[in-house]
């Protein structure tokens, strides 16, 4: 049986109290041993800072695995691998977590090491999706199905994080010249 | 005989084809709303890119019991005195698009008081907070995917998107399913609002039937005799069928 879907609808502005988790961006607690912070900032088309955006992470472990049921090579549990943050007053969030590893298609070909992003905000009627990948990554990265297989080639660079003191970089432009990569799931 | 040569699985073997899901139906994607102010320096612009689904996609978070507290469902217990209002069971059950109930699965849920408003920072609508409520819930589905709250019914308040503006009165709810593809943040509205009309968030859904379904009913069957009014909300999370759905294009 068929059922039609319940539409999105926007987050709002006032979502803080009710989606904000003390540990939502400690996707591993503090002090584990490889931890890197992720870290941005959102942007609107005016090139002005997003200061209510929720901005969320799913990722894999650093092998590649997943903690669920449905991951076709079986669950490897212990590895959360979501993250939830709001930006703060001037459009900044951070994931606390471990790289991840690399993640197969369903051809078996090998993914470069990325997480999946949800951003929500005020005027967005959906969550808009796009995919974190790494600078460091190179080689990984040039065998991507998704980077190098459906991503304009001149738009790549708004996917990959840049190395920072304490892990990586990656700003969100929602529009503009800059505007991000997203993605249609 | 002698049994094929078997070999540890590695990252790049093959894998089994995990479940698919289906299309979204033009309802849960990316659409500009030029009447919603907020909108418009924020949607993006560029054409979105088709993101086949891996298994990244088609696993997601499965935040269970540590989350939840048996009290979290009931927005009107969560003080020391009983918040003002009209006392509401909210209820329904959360399926994905094939029909399955989607059991176990985290419902988030928050809302202005009966006032109309948020008891939230950024909140300063001329009207009175409530000290008995919060406006946040939050609960797991159960066996069957049913979800209950009780609450009460939130006020319509006004915004400063166009000339005497005024949201309907609403819940917000937010899900995650079982997969990343069927993370959902939506609302539920209230059958027969006059506001409905000039509402260009509830209006950014263009087919009236997909409207109709963020509109709860009213359900004399939840309803508890001199205590509560019963209001039903289904929820249908992106399915699992694997018949692709013929692919419009959603953009305007």
């Amino acid at each position: 049986m068929r059922l039609p879907l319940t539409p999105s609808q926007t987050i709002g502005p006032f979502y803080h109290h009710a989606l904000s988790w003390p540990d939502g961006p400690q996707v591993v607690p503090a002090g584990t041993a490889g931890r890197i912070w992720i870290r941005g900032r959102v942007f609107d088309g005016a090139g002005d800072a997003v200061t209510d955006a929720l901005v969320e992470t799913w990722q894999s472990d650093p092998d590649g695995r997943f903690g669920h049921p449905d991951d076709p090579r079986g669950p490897v549990p212990g590895f959360r691998g979501y993250g939830r943050c709001a930006t703060d007053a001037s459009g900044a969030y951070g994931i606390l977590t471990l790289k991840p590893g690399r993640v197969p298609t369903c051809d078996g070909e090998l993914q470069a090491p990325h997480l999946d992003v949800s951003v929500f905000s005020r005027g967005l009627l959906h969550r808009a999706v796009t995919r974190i990948y790494f600078a460091d990554e190179q080689e990984a990265n040039a065998d991507d199905p998704v980077l190098w297989g459906s991503v304009d080639p001149s738009l790549r660079q708004t996917l990959i994080a840049e190395r920072s003191d304490d892990g990586y970089t990656f700003d969100i432009h929602l529009q503009g010249e800059h505007e991000t990569v997203f993605f249609r799931l | 005989m002698t049994s094929p040569p078997t070999s540890p699985r590695t990252n790049a073997d093959p894998v089994p084809a995990p479940p698919r899901y289906g299309s979204d139906e033009g309802v849960q994607t990316l659409v500009d709303a030029p009447d919603y102010q907020s909108s418009r320096l924020r949607v993006p612009r560029r054409p979105l890119t088709e993101l086949p689904a891996t298994v990244t996609e088609l696993t997601g978070p499965l935040l269970g019991d540590r989350r939840v507290d048996e009290a979290d469902h009931d927005l009107t217990r969560q003080h020391r005195g009983e918040p003002l209002g009209e006392r509401i069971v909210v209820h329904g059950r959360v399926f994905d698009g094939d029909g399955q109930a989607v059991p176990h699965t985290l419902v988030e849920l928050w809302q202005a008081n009966a006032a109309g408003r948020y008891s939230h920072d950024g909140d300063r609508h001329d009207a009175p907070l409530d000290p008995n409520f919060t406006g946040v819930g939050r609960c797991l589905t159960g066996a069957e995917g049913r979800y209950r709250f009780v609450t009460v019914k939130p006020g319509a308040y006004p915004w400063r998107n166009h000339d005497n503006a005024w949201r309907p009165a609403h819940i917000h709810f937010s899900l995650f399913g079982r997969a990343f593809v069927q993370r959902l943040i939506t609302q539920m509205y209230f059958p027969g609002d006059p506001l409905f009309e000039q509402d260009p968030i509830f209006n950014a859904v263009r087919d009236g039937k997909a409207r109709d379904r963020l509109v709860a009913r009213f359900d004399w069957d939840a309803t508890v005799p001199e205590w509560a009014l019963g209001y039903r909300f289904d929820i249908v999370l992106r399915g699992r069928d694997a018949t692709p759905m013929e692919d419009e294009e959603h953009r305007p």
